[in-house]
């Protein structure tokens, strides 16, 4: 069955990645211009944008997990899911500097600063950025693969720094950012717990 | 010849702009439009001459803990509450305790307009025309004793109507409280009503505290209790959490919430590129109530 999902997995283009992850952006262009954002339009866009983004980087390290305890693999599209991340993480802060904060540079640095969540979320961009950049084959090839695997481990980092950055600018517990946060926690504990592929995924990728 | 808000906005728009929003949203909002009855409430000094937010913006965008932590969860699930009939029980330090009605406490030939600027602690803001009676009438009503020095208010349980009491987000019921000077000045009010129609469920029906100087969270909602006391009450967010909310909660752009400045505001209903404006000290509102404070270190008193 695993053989099953993974050949037809295989006929699916990587655009068709690119496309669904489009989608949330597309129905929130689509909001913003017939009034379905409601009262606060800035709020429901930051958040949109940052809650999505947090959404395909969750979905990024669930990729070798799923992998290694079912077989199935997705690691063929995984560099489209971490740079959608990205498309997602850039227009969040820029809506957050233009749209939030209204270009108040010096408020801005003095809250990046003095606020845990920010220097949490910002901790969490600039790692995606620096994954971003260097997501070409070019990079890749220039960095060699060991430093490049290295570099990209930070995204261990960028992911409970996202959850924390989204914890931390709440009020009281809701349950949104602490599930997850939580699933967070299972994908990188998941990689320290099992190191290699299942026995029971071997018979199937033979 | 006087003019209500509704003559300045008729609700039918309000409808049409909602033609798009979910039916449920219609749901709830209809009940409310068809039992309006027009308040005829008497014009304030008081008021500010800044332009209100429109009844949809102050209907559908509330912190209302006790209906769910989401911006539109109180217009959505606040049509559940019962609000009639409804008393107030006052109690503590006062001549004439018991339980009192809405009517009591405010009847509509005392009903004044009071449209006030509002500053949430979440670095927010709004202006409401609100509809009510000086809280200075209502406690000359029940008979203040010299001996208090505090008032402290409660917000009905009554977790089967109000789905957000269902978890202990919040140690309900949520409390609030004030000085007693606080309580009395003429600012400060308990509303029955916005625009010109009965307090929707959503914005804390059919009683509300409103003290325009302090951060949202001081307004308490849908009031059951009103207590007279000697000693400080605990309120509900300093409770939670005593290094971000205090007991005064006056608005402050000198002094930050720990997690965020409280330097500017964004204005609901500014549009997607409304920026931030200053926030002023008492939320403007210094020049009536500085003087409750002075000789008070404000950034310990926070």
């Amino acid at each position: 069955m695993i053989r099953g999902i993974n050949n037809a997995l295989r006929r699916i283009p990587v655009w068709a990645v690119w496309l669904a992850g489009a989608v949330p952006f597309a129905v929130l262009l689509w909001d913003i211009f017939t009034g379905g954002l409601g009262v606060d339009p800035v709020q429901e866009v930051e958040h949109r944008l940052g809650q999505t983004a947090l959404y395909f980087l969750i979905g990024g390290l669930a990729v070798t997990p799923l992998l290694r305890l079912t077989g199935v693999s997705l690691m063929r599209f995984r560099r489209a899911i971490g740079v959608i991340c990205f498309a997602y993480a850039l227009p969040h802060v820029l809506a957050w500097v233009v749209l939030d904060m209204g270009l108040l540079w010096g408020q801005m640095a003095r809250d990046i600063l003095k606020r845990p969540y920010l220097l949490f979320g910002m901790g969490s961009f600039l790692i995606l950025i620096a994954l971003a950049v260097t997501s070409n084959n070019l990079s890749l090839r220039r960095m060699g693969g060991q430093a490049w695997r290295r570099l990209h481990k930070l995204v261990y980092v960028a992911a409970p720094l996202a959850a924390m950055h989204w914890l931390w600018a709440i009020k009281v517990n809701e349950i949104a950012p602490i599930f997850w946060a939580a699933v967070i926690a299972l994908l990188l504990a998941s990689r320290l717990v099992i190191r290699r592929p299942m026995s029971w995924t071997r018979p199937a990728r033979a | 010849m006087k003019l209500n808000w509704s003559d300045v906005t008729p609700h039918r728009i309000f409808l049409d702009r909602r033609k798009f929003m979910a039916a449920g949203a219609a749901a709830v909002a209809l009940p409310g439009l068809v039992r309006a009855q027009t308040i005829n409430a008497r014009p304030s000094p008081l008021s500010t001459d800044q332009t209100p937010n429109t009844f949809e913006e102050i209907t559908n965008y509330n912190n209302f803990y006790e209906f769910g932590t989401g911006k539109e969860d109180p217009a959505r699930n606040a049509g559940a509450l019962t609000t009639d009939p409804w008393s107030v029980e006052v109690a503590g330090l006062v001549d004439r305790p018991g339980s009192y009605g809405v009517e009591d406490l405010a009847p509509d030939n005392a009903l004044e307009e009071r449209i006030y600027r509002l500053r949430c602690v979440e670095a927010w803001s709004m202006v409401v025309p609100w509809i009510g009676v000086p809280l200075a009438s209502v406690l000359a009503k029940v008979g203040v004793q010299p001996s208090a020095k505090f008032v402290e208010f409660e917000t009905l349980v009554r977790p089967e109507e109000m789905i957000g009491q269902q978890r202990a987000i919040l140690d309900w019921p949520y409390r609030e409280g004030l000085r007693l000077d606080e309580a009395m000045h003429p600012l400060t009010i308990l509303a029955t009503g916005l625009y010109d129609q009965p307090m929707p469920n959503q914005n804390g029906a059919p009683i509300r505290l409103v003290v325009p100087w302090k951060y949202g969270f001081k307004s308490i909602k849908s009031i059951v209790r009103i207590n007279l006391l000697e000693q400080e009450p605990v309120n509900t967010w300093k409770q939670l959490q005593a290094s971000e909310y205090g007991f005064y909660a006056n608005v402050n752009p000198q002094v930050d919430h720990p997690r965020w400045s409280q330097a500017t505001e964004r204005v609901i209903g500014a549009g997607l590129f409304g920026g931030r404006k200053e926030t002023l000290m008492f939320n403007g509102y210094g020049d009536q109530v500085a003087s409750l404070y002075a000789g008070m270190d404000l950034s310990v008193n926070y």
